[in-house]
């Protein structure tokens, strides 16, 4: 299954050769074109109707994760975070490099504790990754320093309809695109599959200057804390309401006229649909609505609890129905507000 | 001085990426004195004065700071995101408008000590009953700003949106009061300052120019043991300095340094530890715009009671005629 595939791959910012091998294999045969541009973004073109508006799907590839800083004397690996929270680390399985070589972040034994390491956070620093080599020069001939460190984490599906996996942000994004160029959809489409989003949006800056397009449709795995103890209006989303629809966060102000738009096709065609009920976070419709000139932006996600660790969790139901709306948007709706 | 403008402008309910009122107004007002307005994808109002030399980019925001509607409880309170600067001490107690009218208060949540207080724990109180009486006038995504109570208090004028709708409105008095331009004249009346300075990039993107003026208030170091800042109101036109977003170009200091001198207008430099405007996107856009700013010293900005001196708003328009009527040598 695509979403299983695209998961299982590792692609940390800088390193997400084996997610962009993947995306391409898969649509090898349903675009007329594909390219890396040379910071790695991956753009597919599929051509529609000479005079029909050019919509650009846009998700990012890589995902948050480690990454080795120094190899120790015995064989143990400092490293420093990309977006993860250090309270997760601990007793984390973890692959380092392409090899993808198994390892666990260890940490000092609850015997060994003294009273106050008991209550606090561990810092980074005082964490380490363990391969299993006894010593530096054992270890170096299986890692080397700058060697990306990704979760060890498989995709499981339970429960009703739910999937946990790593990565889910944004590979959720990547999977709903794939779906989306293998259709037949009245328009011009380009794909842009990025890099380095979680490290500041750097792949969308350069695929934005070059865009000549009417609209970009943000794909994202989002913010989902609608679990027992948070207050409603801090839950941001909700799982199995529907895909989520963003009206403003760090990076963008949603154009009103675009959003207003997707919501009535939404609810034209009676599919479930929630606002992401923060201005917090941020994503590559940042950049492309600045770049150039200046591209409107819709934002559109799947609820992802559980983000930026190794067991997020979305439901089925939510990526299903942000495939069939952004589907239902591209036939029925765009031609309402472009042109 | 034309007050009865400068009141529309800032009464006016436009917070970012929501300018569309505050565009009208403007367009009307101005498109009888230049070649060519449009609207362009972001909002952006960019007027075209055509005029002999080079490109030069006048900017002045049109959004104010804002809230956008997060959330609708049971009970009917809504929760809200800020567009733009607040801080929770000034949010607490303000009422809060919608471009229907409709108002609110803004009310927080039991604090155990004054310093717990968080915009998350602040809500905003339209006195629904429910939240189906709630929904019926308000909803998700909608946005709202500072109840404005315009005043002119002799000297001063006293109103939120003074950020930066007295930026606006002095490109557009100078601009009435052109004779002959020395500049390709662009007026771009921005969207989304308050938020990122993101109006401007696009803008300037697709204008290109040669160089590149804005209009913002500043902070004034005249209050009880404010930060000592040499700005002041009834200081004159600020001729900008510095900022967090820009370091104004040598060219074009020089030249309203000469243009206040030459025309005995009233000037003080400002030099501004915080903050940008958007001369900090113009001045990077594409291979680099040599960038200044005009700045207005204001007091209370970002709270209901932005204040700033007729005399330095006067001054402002007219180094901003001179500017332009003088060519950059």
């Amino acid at each position: 299954m695509l979403l299983e595939k695209l998961t299982t791959a590792c692609g940390l910012p800088g390193f997400e050769d084996e997610v962009r091998d993947i995306i391409k294999e898969e649509l090898e045969g349903h675009v007329e074109s594909m390219k890396v541009d040379r910071i790695g973004n991956l753009i597919v073109v599929k051509k529609g109707k000479n005079d029909s508006p050019h919509i650009v799907l846009s998700a990012h590839m890589d995902e948050v994760g480690l990454c080795i800083k120094g190899i120790e004397k015995d064989g143990t690996m400092k490293f420093a975070s990309w977006g993860v929270d250090p309270r997760l680390l601990p007793s984390m399985h973890v692959f380092v490099g392409k090899g993808k070589i198994k390892g666990v972040i260890g940490n000092k034994p609850i015997h060994l504790q003294k009273e106050a390491e008991r209550t606090q956070v561990y810092d980074i620093d005082a964490m380490y990754i363990d391969i299993g080599c006894d010593s530096k020069e054992e270890a170096e001939k299986l890692v080397n320093k700058g060697d990306f460190v990704a979760f060890d984490s498989k995709y499981t599906e339970f429960g009703e309809n739910k999937i946990k996996a790593k990565a889910l942000d944004d590979r959720v994004g990547c999977a709903a695109i794939i779906e989306l160029l293998k259709m037949d959809l009245p328009m011009n489409i380009t794909g842009i599959f990025c890099v380095q989003e979680e490290v500041g949006l750097k792949g969308s800056a350069v695929a934005s200057k070059s865009l000549n397009a009417d609209l970009v449709i943000n794909i994202e795995g989002t913010i989902c804390a609608d679990m027992e103890g948070v207050d409603e209006h801090e839950r941001v989303t909700n799982q199995g309401a529907g895909p989520c629809l963003s009206l403003m966060d760090m990076t963008s102000v949603y154009l009103k006229k675009y959003l207003e738009a997707i919501v009535k096709v939404a609810e034209d065609e009676k599919i479930p649909y929630q606002y992401r009920g923060t201005g917090m976070g941020g994503t590559d419709a940042g950049s492309y609505h600045t770049g150039g000139d200046g591209i409107p932006c819709i934002g559109i996600a799947v609820p992802c609890r559980y983000i930026h660790s190794p067991v997020s969790v979305m439901h089925k139901n939510d990526y299903d129905n942000l495939v069939k709306l952004i589907e239902a948007f591209i036939k029925k709706g765009v031609e309402r507000v472009i042109g | 001085m034309n007050i009865e403008f400068l009141k529309k402008l800032c009464v006016a309910n436009g917070t970012s990426g929501h300018e569309h009122a505050i565009s009208e107004i403007i367009r009307d007002e101005i498109k009888d004195l230049v070649d060519d307005v449009k609207t362009d994808a972001l909002g952006n109002l960019i007027a075209h004065k055509k005029g002999p030399g080079k490109k030069m980019m006048l900017a002045g925001h049109m959004d104010q700071i804002g809230l956008m509607i997060t959330h609708i409880d049971e009970e009917g309170f809504l929760r809200f995101a800020p567009i733009g600067g607040f801080s929770p001490t000034v949010l607490l107690s303000q009422r809060f408008v919608f471009p229907s009218g409709l108002v609110g208060v803004v009310g927080c949540e039991r604090l155990d000590k004054p310093a717990d207080i968080a915009i998350g724990k602040l809500y905003l109180d339209i006195g629904a009953k429910d939240e189906e009486a709630a929904k019926k006038l308000v909803k998700v995504g909608d946005v709202c700003v500072y109840v404005n109570p315009f005043a002119v208090n002799g000297d001063v004028v006293v109103t939120p949106a003074l950020d930066d709708r007295i930026g606006c409105f002095i490109m557009i008095e100078a601009l009435k009061k052109i004779k002959k331009s020395a500049f390709d004249l662009y007026f771009v009346f921005t969207s989304q300052e308050e938020v990122g300075l993101r109006g401007a990039k696009t803008s300037a993107y697709s204008i290109d120019p040669d160089y590149g003026l804005a209009f913002d208030v500043t902070a004034s170091g005249d209050t009880p043991k404010s930060l000592p800042m040499p700005m002041k109101m009834y200081g004159g036109a600020a001729i900008k300095l510095k900022d967090n977003s820009v370091i104004c170009h040598p060219t074009i200091v020089k030249h309203l340094e000469k243009c206040a001198e030459e025309g005995k207008i009233k000037y003080q430099y400002e030099i501004l530890e915080m903050g940008g405007t958007d001369s900090g996107a113009i001045h990077v856009s594409r291979g680099g715009v040599p960038s200044g700013v005009i700045s207005i010293a204001s007091r209370h900005i970002h709270t209901p009671n932005e204040m700033c001196a007729i005399s330095d708003i006067e001054a402002c328009i007219a180094l901003t005629v001179k500017a332009l009527e003088t060519e950059i040598k």
